[in-house]
This record gives C-alpha cells, sequence and structure tokens, in this order.
C-alpha cells in the first residue's frame, strides 16, 4: 500500500529513468574496472570520464527543468551555480595539493605564491575538510539563488526580464572570476588537481567511482524533482507557471513558490558543478559564460521541458553530437546547435518526449478509434475514444498543456 | 593755412619717415656682407680674430635667421665648439678617447673620425657668451616667425633658466601678438621662480603659473616650494591648490567626455534593439551579430573601394552606411519573415531561435572571413584628435557621439511622425484592432524588424572604427544592449538614451577608482538591483497595455 504510493508520488517514467541510470552506475564502472584492456565490451577510461561529464551536464539540465518547465523560470544563468558549486570543488581539490604544487608551497596554491600573497584569504579558510567543501557546493549557489531570487520574485521581476538579469548576473560572476584579485586563480581557473579523499584523481578507480557516484546523484535528484512536482506543491508550482496572477488571487504567494523551486534547482546546479569538476580536472571562469547556460536551455528544450527526465534526454544526445562534431566536423558544430535552437523553437517545442509522447497518443487514439468502428455494438462505455483523450490532456505531468500557449509577457 | 610746423602730425609723419631711411641703411649695411657671405662662410670665420671679432660675426650670424644656429650657438656658448685645423671645418666631437667622432656644427651631419690633436676648441669669455646668447635670442624669441617665438617661448619655460630672464623680458616689451606674449610671461614667471628674487616678483611669477595651469605648471610650483621664502609660501600653496583643483575639475570633463563616447557606442548598440525588444516584445539575441554583419559590410565595401576607386577612400563610410543598412534590414526582415513570426507571444522561445541563429550568423562569418580579426581602416577625417579646452577628444569618438545622437534623432521622427511610426506604434499597443482598421499587420512586423536591424547595421559600420571586426564583434554588445534598453525603459526611445549615457558615464567615473573590469560588474550589479526596484526600467510606459 504505502510502495504503491510512493511510486506513484514518484511517476512512472521517472522511475524506470533512475533504475536505468542506476544500472548505469553499476554497469559502466564494473566493465572499466573488471574486463581486460582491449575486450569489446569494456568501457575505455576516456569514455567513462566523458559519459561522467555528460551525467554532471543532464544533472544541470535537470536542475534547469525544475524551474523553467515547472515554474516558467526560463533562467539563462544556471550556469553560474554549477560553476560556483564545481569552484568549491575545486578549491577543496587545490587544497588537497598540499606541497606538491610547483612552488611546493604547502599552504598556499601555485596561484597566490605566484601572485606573492602571503597567506591564505578567508573564504579559502576551511575548504581543506571534504565536508565543509561539500556544504559550501550546496550553499553557496543555495544562497546566490535565495538573494537572488528573494529580490527579484518579491519585485514581480518575471518573464524575459527575469530571464536578462539572471544572464546579466552569471556575465558578472564570470567578469569577477577572471580577475586575479579574486582569489580563484584568474584567467587559469584551479586545475593540476591531484587527490580526493586521498585517492589519485587520474586512477581510473577513483574516476570509475566518481561515474557511479554522478549517476546515483542523476538518479537520486531525478526522483527528488519528481517527488516536488508530484506534491501539492509541484501543482502550486504549474498554477503560478501558467497563470500567476491567477494563483496569487486564490491566495497563494508565488513568490515563496518560486524561491523554493529556484533555491532547489540551483542546489543540485551546484552538485552537478562539484562533480564536474574532479571528473574534467578543471574549472575556470569560461564556466559562467552566459552562452554556456543559454546552451543548457537548448538541452533541456530539446529532450522536452516540464518531463524531468526528458533533460537528461537531451542534455546527453546534444553533448554526444557535440563531442562527435567537433571531433569530425568542427567547423559545422556552430551551425548545428543553431539550426538545432531554430529546429526544436518552431518544430519540436515539446521536445523529443513530448513529440513521442504526442505520437503515442494519436496511435492509441486511432487505435481505439478503429476499435470502436470494428466493434460498434460494444456495451461498454469506458472504451469511449473522447474518454480516452480527455484523461490524456488532464495529466498534470503532460509538458505545457499543448493547448494552452504560455502567458506571454 | 598749413604750415609744416604747426601741426602735430608732422613731426611724427617726419620721424617716422626718418626711422624709416636709417633702419634701411643699418640693414642694407648689416645685410650687404651677410648677403655676400653665405652662413657657412660666417661659420668658418669663428674660430678667427679676438674675442670681440667672434662677437660681430656672432651678430651677423643672428642676422641670418638661419633656425640651424640656434644649437651652434649654444654649443659655442657651452664652450664645445672646435675647429678642425687643416679643413677649418667648424664642428662638435663626441666619443672618447683619440681620435674622437666629428659632427658638423651647422648641419649636424657627421663627418668621420679626427686626431684629438688636430682640433683646437673655440674659445669663449663672458662678453662673447652674452652675445651668444643675445645672439640665440634674435633667433629664437625674437624671431619675425610666430611659431618659433612661441615653440622658443615653450623650451624657455621647460628649461625655466633665470639667465633667460633678461633675453625674455626684451622680448616680451616687443612682443605684440597675445598668445606669443603670454608663452613668454609664463617662461620668464617659470625662470623667475628658480632665482632669488624679491617677494613681490615671485608672487606676480606664481600667479601667472597658476593662471597657466596644467600638471608642468604644477611640477614647477611644487619643486618651487621648497627653497621658497617664508612670505612667499602661501602664495605657492595658493597657487597648487588652484592648478589642483581645476586639473581634477579637467579630470572630470575628459571623465564625463569618455562616458558619453562609451554611452553613445552603447547608445549605437542598443537603440536597434529598443525598436525590436522595446517597440515589437522581440527578443532579439542575434541583435549583435546584426551589428557584426554591419562591420563587415564595411569591411567589403572599403576592400572594393581599396581595388577599384582609391580615390573614394574618405568617403568609404558613407557608402558603408546606406549598404549596411539595407544588408543587415534585409536580413532581418528574412529572419522574421523565417521565424520570428511564428514566435509571437512566446518571448522565450523567441530569445532561444535568435540565439540559435546568432551561432549559425557567426558560424557563417566565420567560415566566409575567417576567425581572424579584419582591418577596417579609417578615413583620414577620422583620425588624429583635437584638443578642446584641455580635453584630449579624437575624432572618431567625436563623430562616433554624433552620429549615434543623429541616428537617434532620426529614429525618433521615424516613429513619431512617419506614417510607418504610426502603424508600427498602433500594431504594438493592440494589434487586433490596428488590423481592423486595415493596418497590414505582418508587413509592419517585418518592416519593423527590418527597421531595428538596419539600425544594428549602421551601429556595426560606426563600431568597425573602434573596434576589432571579428566573428565575435557583435556579442561583446548584446548584454550591455539589452542591459541599456531594459534599464531605460522598454518601449521607450528616451529611456535608452537616458540609459545609455547614464551608463556609460557611471562607467567611466566607477573605472579610475575600481579598474574597468571591476566597474563593468558594479554596473551590472547595479543594473540588477535596479530592476528590483523597478521591475520596468527608468521610463516605464503607464497604462494596461504593459500589466503582466
Amino acid at each position: 500500500m504505502i510502495t504503491q504510493r510512493l511510486l506513484n508520488a514518484l511517476g512512472g517514467k521517472v522511475l524506470w529513468v533512475a533504475a536505468i541510470l542506476l544500472v548505469i552506475a553499476v554497469l559502466v564502472p564494473a566493465s572499466n574496472l573488471l574486463l581486460p584492456v582491449g575486450h569489446p565490451l569494456r568501457v575505455p577510461n576516456y569514455m567513462v570520464a566523458l559519459l561522467g561529464k555528460y551525467l554532471t551536464y543532464a544533472m544541470l539540465a535537470l536542475a534547469l527543468d525544475l524551474v523553467w518547465g515547472y515554474v516558467g523560470i526560463l533562467s539563462l544563468g544556471h550556469g553560474a551555480f554549477f560553476a560556483l558549486g564545481g569552484y568549491a570543488m575545486g578549491m577543496y581539490l587545490m587544497r588537497q595539493i598540499g606541497d606538491r604544487g610547483v612552488y611546493a608551497n604547502p599552504n598556499l596554491p601555485d596561484f597566490m605564491v605566484f601572485l606573492n600573497w602571503s597567506e591564505l584569504p578567508w573564504y579559502w579558510w576551511g575548504f581543506g575538510n571534504f565536508w565543509f567543501a561539500m556544504l559550501m557546493v550546496m550553499v553557496v549557489p543555495g544562497l546566490l539563488a535565495f538573494v537572488f531570487g528573494w529580490f527579484a520574485f518579491r519585485s514581480r521581476v518575471t518573464g524575459v526580464y527575469l530571464s536578462i538579469i539572471t544572464q546579466a548576473m552569471t556575465y558578472a560572476l564570470m567578469l569577477s572570476f577572471f580577475r586575479n584579485d579574486m582569489g580563484f586563480g584568474g584567467n587559469n581557473g584551479l586545475t593540476d588537481f591531484k587527490d580526493i579523499l586521498g585517492h589519485p584523481v587520474q586512477a581510473s578507480a577513483t574516476r570509475a567511482t566518481l561515474f557511479a557516484v554522478t549517476a546515483i546523484a542523476l538518479a537520486a535528484a531525478l526522483l527528488v524533482c519528481s517527488a516536488i512536482t508530484r506534491s501539492k506543491l509541484g501543482k502550486v508550482m504549474v498554477a503560478v507557471r501558467d497563470a500567476e496572477s491567477r494563483t496569487r488571487f486564490i491566495g497563494y504567494r508565488p513568490e515563496y513558490v518560486k524561491l523554493f523551486a529556484f533555491v532547489v534547482s540551483a542546489i543540485t546546479a551546484g552538485i552537478a558543478g562539484a562533480l564536474y569538476v574532479p571528473q574534467v580536472g578543471i574549472i575556470n571562469p569560461g564556466e559562467f559564460a552566459p552562452a554556456n547556460s543559454i546552451e543548457v536551455v537548448v538541452w533541456t528544450a530539446i529532450g522536452g521541458r516540464g518531463t524531468l527526465y526528458g533533460p537528461i534526454i537531451g542534455a546527453v544526445l546534444v553533448n554526444y553530437a557535440k563531442t562527435w562534431f567537433t571531433g569530425a566536423y568542427p567547423e559545422l558544430w556552430l551551425f548545428a546547435l543553431g539550426g538545432l535552437f531554430v529546429a526544436v523553437t518552431l518544430f519540436l517545442p515539446k521536445g523529443i518526449v513530448g513529440t513521442v509522447g504526442d505520437w503515442r497518443t494519436r496511435w492509441r487514439d486511432r487505435r481505439a478509434i478503429s476499435a470502436a468502428k470494428i466493434a460498434p455494438s460494444g456495451t461498454d462505455d469506458s472504451s469511449d475514444p473522447p474518454k480516452v483523450v480527455r484523461a490524456r490532456s488532464a495529466d498534470p505531468a503532460a509538458p505545457l498543456g499543448a493547448s494552452k500557449p504560455q502567458p506571454a509577457e | 593755412m598749413f604750415s609744416l610746423s604747426d601741426t602735430p602730425l608732422w613731426p611724427a609723419a617726419f620721424r617716422a619717415v626718418r626711422m624709416f631711411v636709417l633702419s634701411l641703411l643699418a640693414a642694407l649695411l648689416l645685410l650687404a656682407p651677410a648677403r655676400a657671405q653665405s652662413v657657412e662662410d660666417l661659420v668658418r670665420q669663428l674660430p678667427e680674430g679676438s674675442f670681440s671679432d667672434r662677437a660681430a660675426v656672432v651678430s651677423q650670424l643672428a642676422a641670418t635667421g638661419d633656425a640651424r644656429l640656434v644649437s651652434l650657438l649654444e654649443a659655442l656658448a657651452a664652450g664645445d665648439l672646435n675647429v678642425v685645423e687643416e679643413t677649418g671645418a667648424v664642428v662638435t666631437l663626441s666619443g672618447r678617447g683619440d681620435p674622437l667622432d666629428a659632427t658638423d656644427a651647422l648641419t649636424g651631419e657627421g663627418v668621420g673620425e679626427v686626431a684629438k690633436a688636430s682640433v683646437e676648441r673655440i674659445r669663449v669669455n663672458n662678453s662673447l657668451r652674452r652675445a651668444v646668447r643675445a645672439a640665440i635670442g634674435q633667433l629664437t624669441v625674437m624671431s619675425p616667425n610666430r611659431n618659433t617665438r612661441l615653440s622658443a617661448a615653450g623650451a624657455m619655460f621647460q628649461a625655466a633658466d633665470p639667465e633667460n630672464i633678461p633675453l625674455l623680458d626684451e622680448a616680451i616689451a616687443q612682443e605684440d601678438d597675445d598668445g606669443v606674449r603670454r608663452a613668454m610671461e609664463e617662461a620668464r614667471a617659470a625662470s623667475m621662480l628658480r632665482t632669488e628674487a624679491s617677494a613681490d616678483d615671485f608672487a606676480a611669477a606664481v600667479d601667472v603659473i597658476a593662471a597657466r595651469g596644467g600638471r608642468a605648471s604644477l611640477g614647477i610650483l611644487t619643486s618651487a616650494l621648497p627653497a621658497a621664502s617664508d612670505e612667499a609660501r602661501p602664495a605657492i600653496e595658493a597657487g597648487i591648490r588652484a592648478i589642483e583643483n581645476r586639473l581634477a575639475l579637467l579630470n572630470v570633463a575628459q571623465n564625463v567626455w569618455y562616458g558619453i563616447s562609451l554611452g553613445s557606442v552603447l547608445l549605437l548598440a542598443a537603440i536597434g534593439l529598443a525598436i525590436t525588444f522595446g517597440v515589437m516584445g522581440v527578443i532579439n539575441m542575434a541583435h549583435g551579430e546584426m551589428v557584426m554583419i554591419g562591420a563587415y559590410t564595411t569591411f567589403v565595401v572599403q576592400n572594393v573601394i581599396r581595388v577599384s576607386f582609391p580615390g573614394l577612400f574618405d568617403w568609404s563610410l558613407a557608402i558603408a552606411l546606406p549598404a549596411a543598412f539595407l544588408v543587415t534590414g534585409l536580413i532581418g526582415i528574412a529572419i522574421e519573415r523565417g521565424i520570428i513570426r511564428w514566435l509571437y507571444g512566446r518571448p522565450l522561445e523567441t530569445l532561444l531561435a535568435t540565439w540559435g541563429l546568432s551561432l549559425i550568423i557567426q558560424q557563417a562569418v566565420r567560415s566566409i572571413f575567417g576567425a581572424s580579426n579584419r582591418e577596417v581602416g579609417n578615413p583620414s577625417w577620422m583620425s588624429g584628435s583635437f584638443d578642446f579646452y584641455g580635453i584630449a577628444i579624437t575624432w572618431n569618438r567625436f563623430w562616433i557621439v554624433l552620429f549615434a545622437l543623429a541616428v537617434f534623432a532620426i529614429l525618433l521622427v521615424v516613429m513619431k511622425r512617419t506614417s510607418l511610426g504610426l502603424q508600427m506604434r498602433a500594431v504594438t499597443q493592440n494589434r487586433r484592432m490596428a488590423s481592423s482598421m486595415g493596418i497590414r499587420t505582418p508587413w509592419v512586423d517585418a518592416l519593423t524588424f527590418g527597421l531595428g536591424s538596419g539600425i544594428a547595421g549602421l551601429a556595426g559600420v560606426a563600431l568597425s572604427q573602434i573596434d576589432n571586426v571579428s566573428p565575435n564583434l557583435g556579442q561583446g554588445y548584446i548584454i550591455d544592449s539589452f542591459m541599456v534598453v531594459v534599464f531605460g525603459g522598454v518601449g521607450n526611445l528616451w529611456g535608452t538614451l537616458v540609459g545609455a549615457l547614464t551608463l556609460g558615464v557611471v562607467n567611466k567615473f566607477l573605472e579610475p577608482y575600481a579598474g574597468a573590469v571591476l566597474a563593468k560588474i558594479f554596473v551590472l550589479v547595479f543594473i540588477i538591483l535596479f530592476i528590483q526596484k523597478r521591475p520596468r526600467g527608468l521610463f516605464a510606459l503607464k497604462g494596461r497595455a504593459v500589466e503582466a
């Protein structure tokens, strides 16, 4: 009984995706570590790191979907939360280098020695401790999102205005992190990591573990987001998305609903960034670039927003395409990405998942109609085709009700 | 009756005639030998005879007015002039040991090496030095050429040599050009501050220097301060304060100018956006790429001109303006017809689609023109700078400010005074009503978008003069442009003007204190906070049209 309700609360398809992720979390590292090199089924080392990167991107897209797909906040600055989480992780990894840096200074990272700093700035204190760093991975993006959202949502900054100021936020952060005086390595960012929790970052066992942790974290994030969107709060979120003023008049406080979703989303993005950094081996201010954040939006849009698992598919597909294109036809990649933006907004407004869902619905309806034609004398009213259609469109997880356009700003 | 003696006019006239004749005679007497003897011959006579003979030669030299003599005479006064005994050439020597490198004292050309034993120094005494100094003065501060006098006075100001004071006094008494006299007085004052002059002279000199202003004057006063007597000190301190205040004021004015200049660039980049975003409500992320295409159009036009009509180069920008407007305007119309019209009422989707377009356009330009920066030349009337009350203004910035204001004014007229503008405003305020009144709304949409894009192209022509023309040109402006439009208030052209200039000036005022990057960050943070306070910008449209 309780299990059944839990399953309902989490949603069927989401559960499937989470299960697949967990299977991947076991299979990929196992094949990488256990099978001998050269075995056809072995996942090579570079592929483990690459897949791990895709999964962190998928988590970022999932975070964006929570605010964009369910509350209608198009954040063009989610890369900022991702990068902040990444920097928190990077700071921990920098502290683990200890005296193995080029300058062999036990207290200061190399770039600080290079800049003639004599002691560690206060905001680096504590980052030698893993658990403190992990706390900061969530607290820093969460706090930024809280402060930013608190002001923005209370002032009822909505729609494109909000998009533009989120873009300004990440742009400002990028400029700040490019400065050497900020104490985050300036242009070069943080890199040359050695250890994580005492294990060498480059070792294949560490990489495999990191991959497993990423896949599990993504599955967990997916389940958490699904639980949120299927709760009563999730219904209010959708209400805010579709008719904010009406929701306010009914008596809800849309700003708090938005703030909650925004902070949860930022924390998820921060965790994704923290998982990204050790697998990629570098974090630099380029991650704050507004273009990156906009790219995240297209992953989400291609996968299908308002579906939670769609963005995961979108992120992996687009990034795989990017890897392939930049290897095979580097000059064509931007054409392809730009074309994707245009094509998806014009022809696939619901993304891959939504469109496939539409096809399936249409196919089922057609089958139901033909079935009704074959057996016109049937007494059971429940196979009445219009009813099926109505039940479909009432699905709360349906991406942005097809008949109802998003309110124009 | 007239008599020669009872009108006062006659004696004066007579005296004038007499003076004229006498001076003519004197000039003839003086010039006759000078004509006969060239400057070179006179120089060769310098080593000969007694000190007084040399003084006579020096005054003859001064009468020739040859500017090359100044350095020769200075070398003579310093005792650096030598004569080569065999050839009689007058040279200055440099280098060490033996032989030495010889340089012709008059022409400044090297004449090879000479043995130390074969040269003899031309000796000077104090009376000869006085004659030399007078001759230098005659060649410089008393030269008939105004510019020579002015630059001589400037050089004496820099040198601030007390020995120049008598010469300057004489020159000031004769000077009838106000500007040159002021320069001489300043030079005299600067020299005076180095002497043990009386308190009154000192105070007068301080006043002159303080009135001159500028960093050089500040340096002179500051260096005079430690040696000054107690009664002179307050005057100098007051002078320093006065100069510092003026410099601070000038600094402010310079910053305002830089701010206006930056603001006009922002205005140019944002004003097209004010049409597409502000009037139509379409977020055009490819706006920056329209600017970039405008800049590349300039590049292409200039190339065609360089190859085919080199004489027209100064007109290249004037030709590029309509070309860029047409190219980007047509591309804009194509974008509107092809993509944006399917997305009205879905601003976020428009944003994504146009962002995708911007990527495609960037990559296309990169494929066609290459990824590196392209050289766009400045026509002659856009290079160089001029001085405006102590503020250095470069011509290209100056023209861009004027151009931005002109574009703004034209756009305002189009929006307020033409039927197209009327239709645009009607469609944006109430599309269905406008349609019912017979306005072809799809047509108006396309033209509006084309206009906005065309103006971005015009901005590109201007920006090609001050920025690197590369495929990334537009990206640098897109966020700034949005900030300007949002800050100024959407749908309000005046807001865009005020927003652009405000952000430009604020940015430039923060820069000296915070550095360029931090200033930009502050401005961004300020805008983010500002939007919280006034979500609809500085000049928000009132009424139901903008209610969410």
